[in-house]
């Protein structure tokens, strides 16, 4: 299946702080864009210099906001260039070209309440689905930490139950005893660096909430590596994934298409068969099991990598 | 309450789907009758296309298709619900996938049918004309208050075919809210809440040949703006739209009526086009339902399909002429096709013309 | 005991098993008794944040010692399973998320019970359900939708509009019953003689 995408123009840019910038885009036609779910992503495909970047973005608007579409983006220096690109290149009048919404983060609707838990730049998600249970006129609670005052994004926009903490102020999230006294029914999302994941997850496992009421996002930006060299054995084609570049990147490069959504790690789209392995697979994807992470059959091209003598992939 | 006040035009019929069963199809209805077989045989598979409009005056030509019954199934469709309300539920937390669907339908039909369908929009204000079923309606989006039924409700009362909303959570799909009035012999009242495996779980073959595990795969991916489409069919006695197990014993005895002398009137093929649509708002998706009934004697004016019914019949698993509920008069349903069956070779595909 | 392979959506249980939790709901009927002892031997922490809530099974089993035994922080007995449903409901009112629900006994027993829970937004793939005792079933008639307790026949008549039904294995939580349908509508009069299938 072919990814829905959407033609749009950037119609603002603007600097939320040192890091962060958010970005809207309205439809080139001038017409509406389809409304969305809170939790929503869109890819966005950047021509950076020759190189072709499709990043995975939250939604951050009103969903009901049909006249744009706003991502909040946060600076990577590290990263392999794509929000760099982001804050350095696009600005307003830019035509660009975004997936149609896809959703891995989605509200669960049955929720007596939904708690969200940010860290960072993982407010964004939150933000929509703020908005959009306001719509609807559910309970919600946000929690949300940063490094400093300076860098919490939206903080004078969000209004309602909203708490905030600053690493830098030594106040923090008071996780054990905020999760111990939700009422039964109560959704927990949480969102933001991967050590706030995991210990949300272990907090909320040890007071024995449901699994399956506590939702994390869990995309992962594909980090570089080393370059590696991959077989594919469907199309019968030997490519080369340079260190800034994802394999899924790569393949797209080389004119072999896979499915994708998410481009993160998260939606298993992607997946592929190893035929062979000598060396190790780097799996930095949130999809396979860690049976199947052990047995190095399997990979995910958007996020995962290689080290070693040679890789071939079915594909 | 919705007050019908129908117009029948030139085009719409003036039929009835039960008790003396006047219902049939014009000879043009005919020609586009979704004829669900491609070969000469059938087995489970996972049919699924693009739903892209295609082939003029055929039930593809739009997201939805309204054709000449429109009046009357909907007429029909206020009768069952008036009779047994849990026909069309909605558990509470599909209410925003309801509106979605409002707004799907809506679009479509206004964009598809003009002369038939308007929709005007100011912000949430949205006004809506309903020609064929004299409905005028002016109301505030995501407000149920300003409509006379739920979004849901309101809507699929306006619309042929069976509807479901599936509300997608840990990686699977749940049937939580539906408008069923023309099924084959399925129980929303009973099915409402499952997931997708659970659902389905009284198909016969197809959980084995891990057609279900695809088919989930295949539309968790299903993304807003690219609709998919495949065909379902099965046997109906007599042009019942509303064959549910609440009322099987109203109409079951009808199963044991044919001759081979009434066969070709009364007995049809019961043809589901059916199409799916993710939803923006909910991140649902919309399960559209359509049948359409084809008596036999209509469908075989058609050579190809009078052939290939008969081979089809004739050759089909008993597992699925027992789950499709005909096992007890296929003998006599392949006897009489047999007449429109000279052994010449069928061409691939679908349509009459091909 | 385990039931023969069917269906996906016929319910299959588990063995109930001490996760963490700030609370422990415990219900159980019957038989269900044994499977909350075992439950207690091996999970010691659970007593001291545990509510039982019991009462006989269908089949008439009344081990109500077995949990007075227990030393659960609180347990009671109710007469019936609709009594019981209402002090569930009860206990629900001021609970928090972090509660363990454990189901224990009869199927009819646990279907209701998981019923309640999921309708205060307790996900049902995070209730334990053990089965014991008796395997008598709720089936609705999807006819006039009337509830028959304890069927222990296939075929039965229904109880509310006497119709003879046949037991699917097809089962709806939201219900808390399997379906029955009728079994001569294409034939009236003609019923299969009924077979003793639940006990």
């Amino acid at each position: 299946m072919s990814v829905a995408k959407l033609l749009v123009r950037v119609a603002e840019v603007e600097k939320i702080n040192d890091l962060i910038t958010r970005f809207r885009f309205v439809a080139r036609d001038g017409g509406l864009l389809p409304a969305f779910s809170g939790g929503a992503h869109v890819v966005v495909e950047m021509e950076d210099h020759g190189t072709r970047r499709m990043n995975p973005y939250s939604l951050s608007g009103d969903p009901e906001d049909r006249t744009g579409y706003e991502i909040t983006v946060r600076r990577d220096d590290a990263g392999r260039g794509g929000s760099i690109y982001m804050h350095r290149h696009v600005s307003p009048g830019m035509e660009m070209v975004i997936s149609h919404p896809v959703n891995l983060f989605p509200l669960d609707g049955r929720a007596k309440k939904h708690l969200f838990l940010a860290g960072g730049i993982g407010i964004t998600p939150f933000k929509a689905m703020i908005h959009q249970l306001s719509h609807i006129g559910a309970k919600w609670e946000l929690h949300y930490a940063t490094r400093n005052p300076a860098l919490c994004a939206y903080g004078d926009q969000l209004k309602g139950p909203v708490h905030f903490y600053y690493d830098d102020l030594k106040s923090f999230i008071p996780l054990r005893d905020l999760l111990a006294r939700q009422p039964l029914g109560t959704h927990v999302y949480c969102c933001g660096p991967k050590g706030m994941l995991s210990w949300v997850r272990a907090t909320a496992a040890e007071l024995g909430l449901p699994e399956h009421s506590v939702h994390f996002e869990e995309f992962t930006a594909p980090q570089p590596g080393a370059p590696f060299d991959v077989e594919l054995t469907l199309t019968g084609k030997t490519i080369h994934v340079p260190s800034h570049q994802s394999l899924l990147e790569a393949m797209e490069a080389n004119g072999v298409d896979a499915p994708y959504l998410c481009r993160g790690g998260a939606c298993g789209q992607c997946e592929c068969q190893v035929v062979k392995a000598e060396g190790q697979i780097l799996h930095r994807d949130h999809w396979l099991t860690d049976e199947e992470k052990a047995s190095n059959s399997k990979i995910m091209p958007c996020v995962s990598r290689f080290e070693g003598r040679s890789l071939a992939i079915e594909r | 309450m919705l007050d019908l006040k129908p117009d029948f035009g030139g085009f719409f019929k003036d039929e009835t789907f039960v008790g003396d069963f006047t219902f049939a199809n014009s000879p043009s209805a005919v020609r586009r009758f979704p004829f669900p077989f491609d070969r000469d045989q059938y087995m489970y598979s996972v049919n699924i296309e693009p739903h892209v409009p295609t082939r003029p005056g055929s039930v593809l030509e739009h997201a939805f298709d309204i054709d000449e019954h429109y009046v009357s199934e909907m007429r029909d469709r206020a009768r069952v619900l008036a009779r047994d309300p849990l026909r069309c539920q909605s558990l509470p937390h599909m209410e925003l996938a309801g509106w979605d669907l409002v707004e799907l339908i809506m679009e479509s039909l206004s964009r598809d049918y003009p002369q038939w369908f308007t929709l005007e929009r100011s912000g949430n204000d949205w006004h809506w004309v309903n020609k064929p079923l004299g409905i005028d309606q002016r109301f505030t989006f995501l407000d149920p208050s300003t409509l006379p039924y739920g979004p849901m409700e309101y809507i699929t009362r306006q619309m042929q075919g069976d509807f479901t909303l599936q509300d997608e959570r840990d990686g699977n799909l749940w049937v939580d809210a539906g408008m069923v009035t023309t099924q084959a012999d399925w129980s929303l009242d009973f099915d409402i809440g499952m997931n997708f495996f659970e659902w389905h779980a009284p198909v016969p073959l197809a959980h084995e040949k891990g057609i279900f595990d695809r088919a989930l795969k295949f539309l968790l991916k299903l993304q807003h703006g690219a609709p998919v489409r495949r065909f379902n069919w099965t046997m109906t006695v007599n042009p019942l739209l509303d064959t549910a197990p609440e009322t099987y014993p109203e109409w079951g005895p009808s199963k044991t009526t044919l001759t081979q002398a009434n066969l070709g009137a009364k007995q049809h093929l019961r043809v589901e086009l059916q199409s799916l649509f993710r939803l923006p708002r909910s991140n649902a998706i919309a399960f559209s339902i359509r049948a359409y009934l084809g008596s036999f004697q209509d469908l075989v004016t058609v050579p190809k399909w009078g052939r290939r019914l008969h081979r089809v019949v004739r050759d089909l698993h008993p597992d699925l002429a027992a789950y499709k509920g005909f096992l007890r008069n296929r003998d006599a349903m392949v006897e009489w096709l047999s007449k429109y069956d000279d052994g010449a070779p069928t061409s691939p595909g679908i349509w009459p013309e091909d | 005991m385990s039931f023969p392979p069917s269906i996906k959506s016929r319910p299959v249980y588990g063995v109930l098993s001490p996760r963490p939790g700030q609370a422990h709901l415990i219900i159980a009927d019957g038989e269900g008794a044994g499977a909350v002892a075992d439950l207690f031997a091996s999970g010691p922490g659970i007593a001291e944040r545990a509510h039982v809530l019991y009462t006989p099974g269908p089949n008439g089993t009344d081990d109500w010692a077995v949990i007075a035994g227990l030393g659960a922080a609180q347990a009671q007995r109710a007469a019936s399973v609709p009594t019981l449903l209402f002090r569930l409901a009860r206990v629900l009112l001021d609970a928090k998320a972090g509660t363990q629900c454990y189901l224990a006994g009869s199927e009819g027993l646990i279907g209701q019970a998981e019923r309640d829970l999921m309708a205060q937004g307790v996900p049902h793939q995070d209730i334990q359900k053990e089965h014991r005792g008796s395997t008598v079933r709720r089936v609705q008639c999807v006819h006039c939708k009337g509830v028959t307790e304890n069927v222990r026949t296939d075929p039965f008549q229904c109880s509310h509009c006497g119709l003879h039904l046949f037991v699917r294995d097809h089962y709806s939580r939201r219900l808390a019953a399997f379906q029955g349908v009728c079994i001569d509508a294409e034939e009236p009069g003609n019923i299969p003689p009924p077979v003793e299938k639940f006990a």
